[in-house]
């Protein structure tokens, strides 16, 4: 098939909303989506409390982040995939090749990500301001929060940072969701597969699509960024 | 009438490397305005962070309301701490609204927010025009108005200012200083750290002198300004100490 020809099949099939092409946009958003929250949710006040506590032991906490923030998701993937496995300690709960299983290996790699841009960005917010905001009368977790709310520019970008890990990622969804159509095939994987099987046309859907949701997504937050900034 | 304590220290000292804050014997009364003078290094900012529970000290005991704290305990229960506040130097505003700054301890406290009562501080700092405004568009004026209007609104008992004049101009500087004569109508608790002896003299009821982290005097402000009691004293009136 010609690019052109592959084009106007893309053309075709966006336009007509074809269901196999919404089907996999649907699980791509969905596992997208309730990972980013369960990452966001875990990652911010991790983040904002490496940043704002010193213990014991941090610079070891801190430098195991760091390294997951690097980590390699198809590693994670294969962790996730072995954990999960018949034989795995969390086996009983029967999650491989499902969406659960999907959700949980990009909750893994981009939760790192969100609680590493998370800390760097409530570590550089002034410390008068926290001494201040105790002089006042607030709580550890007040101030706390006082100190996300002022980062919150970088906890913006560490969310969009954790976005960008798993919008793209193949490996990890591929081992542990196993590819199947209707049930655990998402924008990634489908690319990979049709590319094989010649369906460039179809490939070239799924790339369009990943790139307006990458790109939606980011101008949304960068909307929310603007906001604030025009907010000061 | 016999004075109320709100602080006695007791053999206080605070240790940095190169540098040894030591009080052996210190009372703060209710209703005074207790000024801070000495140079740079002298203890003041540390002091007064040991006031406010914000550091705790190497050695000695500090009463806070008739409780004793060491450094073993030096974590007084919320509703303590809430009763105490510092005004720093640098105005720390949070990045919001000038009106959500001034109203951010009553919101912490979960209290109502008495609308009359905070527009009455707010009028008297001359800040009413810049309720509105972002706190990061203020000038260094407008923002220590500001930070001093947050930290009355919950009415503390004690107030510790750390040189909250500094830079300002004189307009400013008045406002200020009336501000907190008015609010000395609630009798609390002032510790002033301040570098103009004239402003000590305009405001201050005792006066202290910190040299190198030792008290060198303390005195009722017309004694220390006139009839001092220290030779340094005497020397750093004169300017001839540290300038």
């Amino acid at each position: 098939m010609s690019l052109l020809a592959s084009l106007q099949e893309a053309i075709y099939l966006l336009v007509t909303r074809d269901p196999y092409v919404m089907d996999i946009i649907m699980v791509s958003l969905n596992v997208t989506g309730v990972a980013l929250i369960l990452s966001t949710l875990v990652g911010v006040p991790l983040g904002a409390f490496l940043g704002l506590t010193d213990f014991p032991g941090k610079p070891i906490v801190t430098a195991l982040l760091y390294t997951g923030m690097g980590f390699p998701p198809v590693v994670i993937g294969l962790f996730t995939f072995l954990l999960l496995s018949s034989v795995g300690p969390l086996g009983h709960l029967g999650w491989l090749f499902s969406v659960k299983a999907m959700i949980m290996a990009q909750t893994i790699i981009a939760f790192p990500l969100v609680a590493g841009f998370t800390m760097a960005a409530v570590m550089a917010v002034d410390q008068n301001l926290i001494q201040q905001l105790k002089a006042l009368g607030a709580t550890r977790a007040q101030a706390a929060w006082a100190a996300i709310k002022e980062a919150r520019i970088g906890v913006l970008v560490s969310i969009i940072a954790g976005f960008g890990g798993i919008i793209s990622e193949v490996g990890a969804v591929m081992l542990v969701g196993g590819n199947i159509e209707g049930k655990t095939r998402v924008l990634t994987t489908a690319i990979v597969l049709e590319t094989r099987k010649g369906n460039f046309g179809v490939a070239i859907v799924f790339g369009i699509i990943l790139l307006a949701i990458t790109f939606l997504a980011n101008l949304a937050m960068l909307q929310l960024q603007e906001r604030d900034l025009f907010a000061r | 009438m016999e004075k109320m304590i709100t602080y006695q220290i007791k053999g206080l000292v605070k240790e940095y490397p190169g540098f040894t804050l030591k009080i052996d014997d210190l009372t703060l009364y209710r209703g005074e305005i207790f000024c801070l003078l000495g140079p740079s290094g002298a203890g003041k900012t540390t002091l007064l962070r040991i006031l406010n529970f914000l550091e705790e000290p190497t050695a000695g005991e500090v009463y806070y309301g008739g409780v004793k704290y060491t450094k073993e305990n030096f974590n007084p229960p919320l509703e303590i701490m809430r009763e105490i506040t510092t005004v720093f130097q640098r105005p720390a505003l949070l990045k919001e609204s000038v009106w959500n700054n001034i109203i951010y301890p009553l919101k912490i406290r979960g209290q109502k927010v008495d609308r009359e009562e905070v527009m009455a501080i707010v009028e008297e700092l001359s800040i009413a025009q810049l309720l509105h405004r972002p706190c990061t568009t203020l000038s260094g004026g407008e923002a220590q108005r500001v930070a001093l209007a947050r930290a009355l609104v919950f009415k503390p008992r004690v107030i510790l200012l750390d040189e909250p004049t500094a830079n300002l101009d004189p307009n400013n500087i008045r406002i200020i200083e009336d501000m907190m004569t008015k609010y000395m109508e609630k009798k609390p608790t002032v510790v002033w750290i301040t570098h103009n002896h004239f402003q000590a003299k305009r405001v201050g009821d005792r006066i202290c002198l910190l040299e190198e982290g030792r008290v060198v005097e303390i005195n009722d402000k017309e004694n220390f300004f006139t009839n001092p009691s220290q030779k340094r004293t005497r020397e750093f009136l004169a300017g001839e100490m540290f300038y």
